[in-house]
């Protein structure tokens, strides 16, 4: 692209409007507390509980998707299987269905009358008001991302390092593991990244199953709701801080995973 | 020692049919056809990577059409190598040995072995990733070879390569196959390449096998049309037999023979086709004048287009030839050809 055509400038212009408007909100609300008040923040218990439920249920969410999600993306990214398509589009439905439906829906299941909420009483879990609740809609959210970024890995290995393994003796479960699974490893660590990314997030599924215990995103609103704009700034602010933080040592170990292959 | 029968595979765009195949023991066989006629199809079929819809597969005396890859002894290299990117490329070559119970000493010394024989010995700690074509052949070749399959596949080992390089691993494939017992079963769709590695071939063409045979049978005596055409008959032309003799578009053949049939194919390799411009005097029995139509470089050759009355015989020859007699088009040349080097079907 030449510099000097119009064209160039309109798409640097396009670039800098659009970096604003993420950076500038951002930027404004980071630097919003004062240091004395991020201090008394992070003091208050259940603000340290609240971020801390956060992290292990999106965690736990992303465990989930990894365990059931890794095998669905293999078949998906190995096999053509007449509904294929029907069944990639299922696998996205959680991304564009509204929030607040989402916990209309896994509500409408775990309640008493209907036989899955019942037979979960029945064992003694509690979907309503409880961890196991934030956990399962947490899962639903973030197993999509998880499950599209591992397909996309898979789809990148050429089958034929498999076929070759085979022919070399291999089984199907020891070509996966030695070959497939080290090869895959840095989209998995990618997918669980964006699954508990996305996971950390929500707001609008999570308030309506469980307003209790208080995951971060709900304790924001409520301050918001009860105290104002400013305490529920810092809160916030210790919400990012910490997943920024998370995010990059995942980011690290995986840069340093592609160095050693 | 392979033995392929009525072998049918329904891919959901692509059929092979009904594939007959006797490969002996120990033997160096190239199959052969143009991109897409179902080579690699029925490669991965031998070594248990697709399905097969009916029909058997037989390597020794065991039937293997329902045996999984690991269980079949049947090696793979394929054109674009896959090496294990993660693995050194010692790691590649031993990665066979986690699930064959072999001799720790044996399995040094046949490791020594291929590593001299394939000239490996610089690059054993080293990553795929930064190695040449030639260099991961080698290593492809090695891998396969490590676990002492019955059989090894080839997927055009060659193609990837640079011409140079070409020749040096066509010897050294040759020279691997005769030190070893394994049975080599390579694709090609080079003709040269066939001629100087294998004594045997097949033709495949659109999911079927055109012809099985000796090379020197595929080349100078084809069954078919497409074969003929695919090992560069390019003079080939519908006729009818009478006696000895083919008649083709106006002309008349003299064949020396009698055919078996009353019409069919006659085909003339283009270099067995002599131009002069005067009569010669030699046993060639068939000789017609006609007219240059089209000159073509070809390269190291040059193509002559010479029609005779209504029929083009397509000749080769070399530059210094072409200049020696003038040829150009519109002049008219005497082109003459033995009985002998009329194949017809």
């Amino acid at each position: 692209m030449r510099s000097k055509e119009p064209f160039f400038w309109i798409t640097i212009s396009c670039g800098i409007v659009i970096m604003a408007f993420i950076l500038i909100p951002l930027v404004e609300m980071m630097t919003a507390p004062s240091f004395a008040m991020l201090k008394e923040t992070i003091k208050d218990k259940d603000v340290v509980r609240s971020i801390w439920l956060s992290i292990y249920t999106a965690g736990l969410a992303a465990i989930i998707s990894f365990v059931f999600g890794t095998p669905l993306a293999y078949l998906l990214a190995r096999t053509d299987f007449t509904g294929k398509r029907f069944v990639e589009s299922i696998i996205d439905l959680p991304i564009v269905i509204p929030h607040p439906v989402v916990g209309i829906a896994i509500l409408s299941v775990a309640g008493r009358n209907h036989w899955i909420g019942q037979f979960f009483s029945d064992l003694g879990i509690r979907i309503m008001g409880s961890v196991t609740g934030i956990v399962v809609v947490l899962t639903f959210v973030g197993l999509p991302f998880y499950v599209n970024a591992v397909k996309n890995g898979f789809e990148s290995i050429s089958p034929r390092l498999e076929n070759v393994s085979r022919s070399l003796g291999a089984s199907m479960f020891s070509t996966f593991f030695r070959i497939t699974f080290p090869l895959a490893w840095r989209s998995m660590l990618i997918g669980i990244i964006m699954c508990s990314a996305r996971a950390i997030s929500e707001f609008g599924a999570v308030v309506i199953v469980a307003y209790h215990p208080m995951i971060a995103p709900v304790m924001i609103y409520e301050r918001f709701e009860a105290y104002g704009l400013k305490y529920s700034q810092p809160v916030a602010v210790w919400l990012v801080s910490v997943c920024l933080a998370l995010f990059l040592i995942l980011r690290i170990l995986t840069l340093r995973n592609k160095k050693e292959a | 020692m392979i033995k392929i029968e009525n072998l049918n595979i329904h891919l959901s765009e692509f059929n092979l049919r009904d594939i007959n195949l006797n490969i002996e023991e120990n033997e160096f066989f190239i199959l052969m056809g143009p991109t897409g006629a179902g080579k690699t199809v029925l490669l991965e079929a031998l070594a248990g990577l697709i399905k097969t819809k009916s029909g058997n597969i037989i390597i020794g005396k065991k039937n293997i059409t329902k045996l999984p890859p690991e269980k079949r002894g049947v090696g793979i290299v394929y054109q674009d190598y896959s090496l294990f990117p993660h693995l050194t490329v010692l790691e590649n070559i031993n990665y066979g040995l986690h699930f064959h119970k072999i001799d720790k000493t044996q399995a040094e010394k046949r490791l020594n072995r291929l590593v001299e024989d394939l000239n490996l010995s610089h690059l054993l700690k080293r990553f795929p990733l930064n190695l040449s074509g030639g260099e991961l052949q080698r290593v492809a070749l090695a891998r396969a070879l490590m676990v002492n399959p019955s059989v090894l596949l080839l997927d055009e080992p060659l193609s990837a390569l640079d011409t140079n390089f070409r020749e040096e691993i066509r010897a050294g494939l040759k020279r691997l196959h005769k030190n070893s017992n394994v049975t080599f079963l390579m694709v090609t769709h080079d003709f040269a390449e066939a001629l100087s590695l294998a004594d045997r071939a097949a033709v495949m063409n659109n999911g079927i096998i055109e012809q099985t045979g000796s090379i020197e049978d595929i080349f100078q005596r084809p069954d078919s049309t497409f074969v003929a055409d695919f090992v560069g008959m390019k003079n080939l032309f519908a006729a009818q037999f009478r006696d000895t003799k083919a008649l083709t578009g106006s002309i008349e053949i003299e064949l020396g023979r009698k055919p078996a049939n009353s019409h069919g194919y006659i085909a003339i390799r283009p270099e067995n086709i002599v131009l002069s411009k005067e009569s010669l005097a030699s046993s060639m029995r068939n000789s017609f004048r006609g007219t240059v139509t089209g000159v073509l470089d070809q390269g190291l050759y040059y193509e002559v287009d010479v029609m005779v009355e209504n029929v083009t015989f397509k000749s080769l020859i070399t530059k210094s030839s072409l200049f020696e007699l003038g040829i150009q088009e519109g002049i008219e040349m005497l082109l003459s050809f033995k009985s002998t080097a009329i194949h017809n079907f």
